[in-house]
């Protein structure tokens, strides 16, 4: 289990391990967050759940939304709209004002990289050639905080999910993930997702997901949850 | 102005019999908004309050957006079945005051130069009152707040103080507070000691405020703790 604390909770005196999610005062540690503590290497606090804040170098997936020459504009599950310059696009040198939808439209979704964030809160972003999402798959969001909890310690959560449930999963830093497989794997993986989410203030949750994946009935429990 | 011959104190107890330091009772439940990114339904006594936060978003009017932090908005809003006489829906004077010193009460907890360029709403209905309501509200702002993850210093915890029948007691309800001689609500970050909103109607003298400022600053650390329980016992039943 976890230890769960609030905004002010005083968590340590080891100020020169203070991470993020934590503030000194006075030679202490407290919370900034209402979360979980992480005392593994800093002491940090991983809140419960929280906006996605861009940072350069995080991969995202992204929703058009707008688009103003020579700018796409891109919803990234985020309080800051990111952009993506016309001349982010690879091999394509007759966009032009008007045939930008062509390429991409309003809608779509796209896999990106921030290739930069300024102090305007200007978030420009590069598209991953390979990844392309088109029409194909599944897109579900969780906190972005829970990101790491279903990427697992060194992979091994999803690792496990990819190998099970027999589909493709993406997970990018924003709380979004892109599953693309068959219908039942898709299923399986969209609800086991969603339960690690739920549950990834709790310990032992490796073990309880790999019980779920391996056991042939909860599988069926599962998708009748679903049907329902 | 008080009603003639009406005994608000009687054998020592008030009313509802509490005695003078005593709190209503106090129910406090977390998360209970599916939409909004945090909310928190408090009850004190016969206040219901319902408090939700959204944000930090994208901030509108963009005029109106800081460069260098979140701009904290806050609205407090009575329903119209929330009183006996049925209360002119919308925005008047009071709540316009009521929500402008509940979000400076706030304020000073909330790290906002974490998300420069946004805003955070929040919005309390008070959907039944009894006196005491800007406190009930506070107190749920604060617990929703945190649930939506935003960046915080402490909580803040809130309680009213005032006078009736020459008493100084605790936490008036509405027969209280109408025929009454003075009434003192204020927020406080219990950890710190530090008072962030104080107002007084009426009139007590300077032993009676000193009186009813520590009685009311004891009850913001009961509060406090039964903040904190209700949001750390949401995460630990599972």
């Amino acid at each position: 289990m976890y230890k769960v604390v609030i905004p002010g909770d005083f968590i340590s005196d080891a100020v020169d391990r203070a991470g993020e999610g934590t503030y000194v005062e006075n030679g202490k540690v407290y919370a900034m967050h209402y979360g979980v503590v992480d005392e593994k290497e800093e002491i940090k606090v991983v809140p419960f759940v929280g906006k996605y804040m861009p940072s350069k170098g995080d991969v995202v997936i992204g929703k058009i939304i707008e688009i103003s020459f020579p700018y796409w504009i891109v919803d990234i599950a985020s309080p800051y709209e990111a952009r993506l310059h016309m001349s982010e696009m690879p091999g394509e040198n007759r966009i032009d004002f008007g045939n930008m939808h062509t390429y991409l439209d309003i809608g779509d979704l796209i896999v990106a990289k921030v290739i930069n964030t300024d102090v305007m809160m200007r978030v420009d972003l590069r598209l991953m050639e390979d990844f392309q999402i088109g029409s194909a798959g599944r897109l579900i969001e969780i906190p972005y905080t829970k990101v790491p909890r279903i990427i697992g310690r060194k992979g091994s959560m999803i690792k496990m999910l990819k190998d099970k449930c027999k589909c493709f999963i993406f997970v990018a830093k924003n709380g979004r993930i892109w599953l693309k497989g068959h219908e039942e794997g898709m299923n399986i993986a969209a609800e086991v997702i969603l339960m690690i989410a739920n549950e990834a203030h709790t310990s032992g949750l490796t073990d309880r997901v790999a019980h779920i994946l391996d056991t042939h009935s909860s599988r069926k429990k599962i998708r009748k949850v679903i049907k329902r | 102005m008080k009603e003639e011959g009406i005994e608000l104190i009687k054998d020592g107890k008030r009313l509802d019999g509490r005695g003078f330091d005593e709190l209503r009772p106090i129910k406090i439940e977390v998360g209970v908004l599916k939409r909004a990114d945090g909310s928190c339904y408090f009850e004190m006594g016969d206040n219901k309050v319902i408090a939700a936060v959204y944000g930090p978003r994208e901030m509108h009017p963009r005029h109106a957006q800081d460069a260098k932090m979140a701009v904290l908005k806050y609205r407090y809003n009575m329903a119209p079945f929330s009183v006996e006489d049925r209360k002119r829906p919308g925005p008047d004077r009071r709540s316009v005051e009521i929500s402008k010193i509940s979000r400076e009460a706030l304020e000073p907890v909330i790290l906002k130069e974490y998300y420069p360029k946004t805003e955070i709403d929040v919005y309390v209905e008070i959907l039944q009152s009894d006196a005491g309501t800007r406190t009930a509200g506070i107190n749920a702002a604060s617990v929703a707040l945190a649930d939506a993850g935003i960046p915080m210093r402490d909580l803040v915890s809130s309680v009213a103080v005032g006078k009736i029948d020459g008493e100084v007691v605790l936490d008036l309800n509405a027969v209280e507070d109408n025929n009454g001689e003075a009434d003192m609500p204020i927020a406080m970050i219990v950890r710190r000691n530090v008072i962030t909103s104080l107002q007084m109607d009426g009139r007590m003298t300077k032993d009676e405020f000193k009186k009813g400022l520590k009685l009311a600053m004891n009850a913001c650390r009961q509060i406090y703790e039964l903040q904190r329980t209700a949001l750390i016992e949401r995460y630990s039943e599972m």
